[in-house]
């Protein structure tokens, strides 16, 4: 059991708490309070400081894990909800939901660095494994926009399907992916050219087309498969990333919605907002082992490790 | 491969020129509005003081909307109001009406707007998505057909089959009357009793004792379902009935295009923008002339043409999906250019359920389980099959 003991910390948005999974048992172990609407939550590279996106005290709360005590509160600008931290370690890229601005933060002086007009409600955040470029994508202006991390500036922007919420950059940084929830597809850009290059349909026999909403998804970590979350399909598809299809669709909770992987990967934890629960996957035999209670309206998912 | 620093100088400089693979040639597109909504009839009720901006302000956000779009890829949009008693429509290919149906018939049938594309937002008559339809003529507001869909669905799927029917004095009133009977056939719910609304006397005084009188005469009933689409009266029937059951239709849970209750889907933020900008609550009206600016934002974004032949193919193409934050992609209607949407069933407070409801199945698309399917409707004129 080399990782026993191991946590996934998910925010409920509904309860203005964090809810710590222990992934050996499955079962709840703690139940922190935050701010209010807790969306986004992600650790430092140590993992000695948790950021969680507290989107209605429109602040980024700095918490320590193993005290579960909020030490400071970053900056964000107005409704933060979505967040990434720079390979760096030091720099946030925070989606404004509200304001249209990615405020970019740093954690060390606690000072807003910039802030970049984008579309409206931004909300998918990455940043590419060299730190050279984030990403923001838009819900309503329906479109990725590509920002230089040196000059905090966007330097192209891109269309995709309606309503994007999430992108991922994969293969070393030479691929964006991008997921359209209304558009229901993932589109995939080659990163020097921003050019399209490949876009993943999903179909779910017994639901109808409207109801298959990609939204959270990631890579795992030899960039061969993708767990995408559909939303109110209440399923997780499995993709081959290398060839784009579809392997499988696993049957989760109400309207899935983000994920986190264990240390190994052999699992894989959803939150479901509508269910108020997280789904555990075995991700080898590509079946959900168990639905664990959490509180209302899970959103995020973050993975800490407790052994080294 | 990665873009080193000089370059990145180089490209931020660049950008305002030419940068990414979208910016192109600059697009302008003018969006007219003709603002003459119907006169609102009295209510006894002074607590719901209708918008008088209500469809103007809905465009003006999609407007503002459409630019942050297009400010990203040299596109921008002007919302150009016209002169309601003598529109000069001249260059401007994409118009949304917000007019009485006298007027907005002779608008679409004059001959100097046969290429252009109208909008209805305000008009829910059946009759203008059937045989009087016209050929330029789209649809962003659901008709009153779709919404009587939505409650009978709902009714069936509550097992709340036996409806007592009370219509009010208005033409309005009548027209709901007669969609909610042709739904409440079409779905198999029975209407066992209906009566019409007569008192003229101020109910908000004599509610208490008039309407359990009124309402003691209805055979064994599930629901009372009021055609009163202004609230002028179904308001004091509810918490009145001789017997207690549920109201729906004018008062208690009503099928709505749109209201404040609609919070999930995203449809929060939308809320929150509107008011800011509006000073108040987003109304269906609103949200049918946003989505019918929104409606040309999106096709012009993603065809990069503002010809009025390009933009009409686009939205009545399969890429169409406008993101309406009613949790499904809404689209048109090939056959009378009607957008296809959920009608949310919502009291005050709440939204009880979103139609169509779980097991209404449709062979193309569960949305057009709302209203008059292609074989219901007798529009020819449309010609987007």
């Amino acid at each position: 059991m080399p990782f026993q003991a191991d946590e996934v910390w998910v925010t409920n948005e509904k309860d203005d708490t964090v809810s710590v999974i222990d992934i050996e048992t499955l079962e709840v172990i703690r139940t922190l309070d935050v701010g209010q609407r807790p969306r986004g939550i992600t650790f430092s590279k140590d993992f000695s400081r948790v950021y969680i996106c507290a989107s209605d005290s429109d602040a980024v709360q700095v918490m320590d894990p193993i005290t579960g005590k909020i030490l400071h509160e970053l900056p964000s600008g107005e409704d933060p909800e979505q967040f990434v931290l720079h390979p760096d370690d030091t720099h946030l890229y925070i989606a404004n939901e509200d304001d249209a601005i990615t405020t970019v933060v740093d954690t060390k002086t606690r000072r807003v660095v910039a802030q970049i007009d984008v579309g409206i409600e931004p909300e998918g955040m990455a940043v590419s494994p060299d730190g050279k470029i984030a990403i923001t994508t838009s819900e309503t202006t329906n479109m990725a926009h590509w920002i230089n991390t040196e000059t905090q500036e966007i330097y192209a922007n891109t269309l995709v399907d309606q309503r994007p919420r999430h992108a991922e950059f994969a293969k070393d940084g030479t691929e964006l992916w991008v997921s359209a929830e209304i558009g229901g597809t993932i589109s995939i850009f080659d990163v020097e050219t921003q050019v399209e290059t490949a876009k993943i349909n999903f179909a779910i026999k017994g639901v109808h087309q409207d109801r298959i909403q990609p939204v959270g998804f990631r890579l795992n970590a030899d960039n061969t498969r993708a767990y995408v979350a559909l939303g109110p399909s209440n399923h997780i598809a499995v993709v081959d990333a290398q060839t784009f299809e579809v392997l499988e669709y696993i049957l989760v909770g109400r309207r899935v919605w983000h994920m986190a992987f264990n240390a190994d990967e052999s699992m894989l934890f959803t939150t479901n907002g509508i269910s108020g629960d997280v789904t555990a996957i075995d991700t080898n035999s590509l079946k959900a082992l168990k639905s664990i209670k959490v509180g209302r309206y899970p959103w995020g998912a973050a993975f800490r490790p407790t052994t080294n | 491969m990665f873009i080193n620093h000089v370059m990145a100088a180089m490209l931020v400089c660049a950008m305002s020129i030419i940068a990414s693979p979208l910016v192109a040639q600059s697009l302008r597109v003018k969006i007219g509005y003709i603002h003459s909504p119907p006169a609102i009839a009295p209510t006894l009720s002074n607590l719901d003081t209708p918008s008088l901006t209500q469809g103007r302000d809905g465009a003006q956000l999609a407007l503002a909307e459409n630019n942050t779009t297009g400010n990203f890829l040299n596109q921008s949009f002007e919302l150009v109001e016209l002169d309601k008693t003598n529109p000069d429509t001249n260059g401007i290919d994409f118009i949304v009406l917000n007019m009485s149906k006298t007027d907005m018939l002779a608008f679409a049938d004059d001959a100097g707007n046969a290429g252009k594309i109208l909008f209805n937002v305000n008009l829910d008559s059946a009759d203008l998505r059937d045989d009087r339809c016209g050929a330029n003529l789209f649809h962003t507001l659901p008709s009153i057909a779709m919404r009587a869909d939505a409650l009978a669905q709902f009714g069936l799927k509550k097992k709340w089959v036996k409806w007592a029917l009370i219509t009010g004095p208005k033409p309005a009133d009548r027209e709901m009357a007669g969609a909610l009977e042709n739904s409440a056939r079409k779905f198999g719910i029975k209407i066992v009793s209906k009566k019409d609304w007569t008192f003229d006397s101020d109910m908000r005084r004599n509610a208490a004792s008039e309407v359990p009188l009124f309402t003691q005469s209805f055979k064994n009933h599930d629901l009372v379902v009021i055609a009163d689409p202004t609230n002028d009266f179904a308001r004091y029937v509810q918490y009145n009935t001789w017997v207690p059951r549920p109201v729906a239709g004018g008062a208690g849970i009503k099928p709505v295009t749109w209201a404040r209750s609609i919070e999930q889907y995203g449809a929060v933020q939308l809320q929150n923008r509107f008011r800011e900008v509006a000073g108040h609550q987003m109304t269906s009206i609103d949200y049918a002339a946003w989505a019918a600016v929104r409606s040309i934002g999106e096709a012009v974004t993603r065809t990069k043409s503002i010809t009025s032949a390009s933009v009409r193919a686009y939205m009545l193409s399969d890429a169409f999906a406008l993101a309406g934050f009613k949790g499904r992609s809404l689209s048109y209607r090939k056959w009378n250019g009607q957008l296809r949407q959920p009608i949310a069933l919502a009291h005050h407070d709440a939204v009880v359920a979103m139609a169509p409801l779980d097991g209404f199945l449709h062979q193309r698309n569960e949305l057009d389980t709302l209203g008059l399917d292609e074989s219901e409707s007798g529009c020819t004129a449309f010609e987007g099959k």
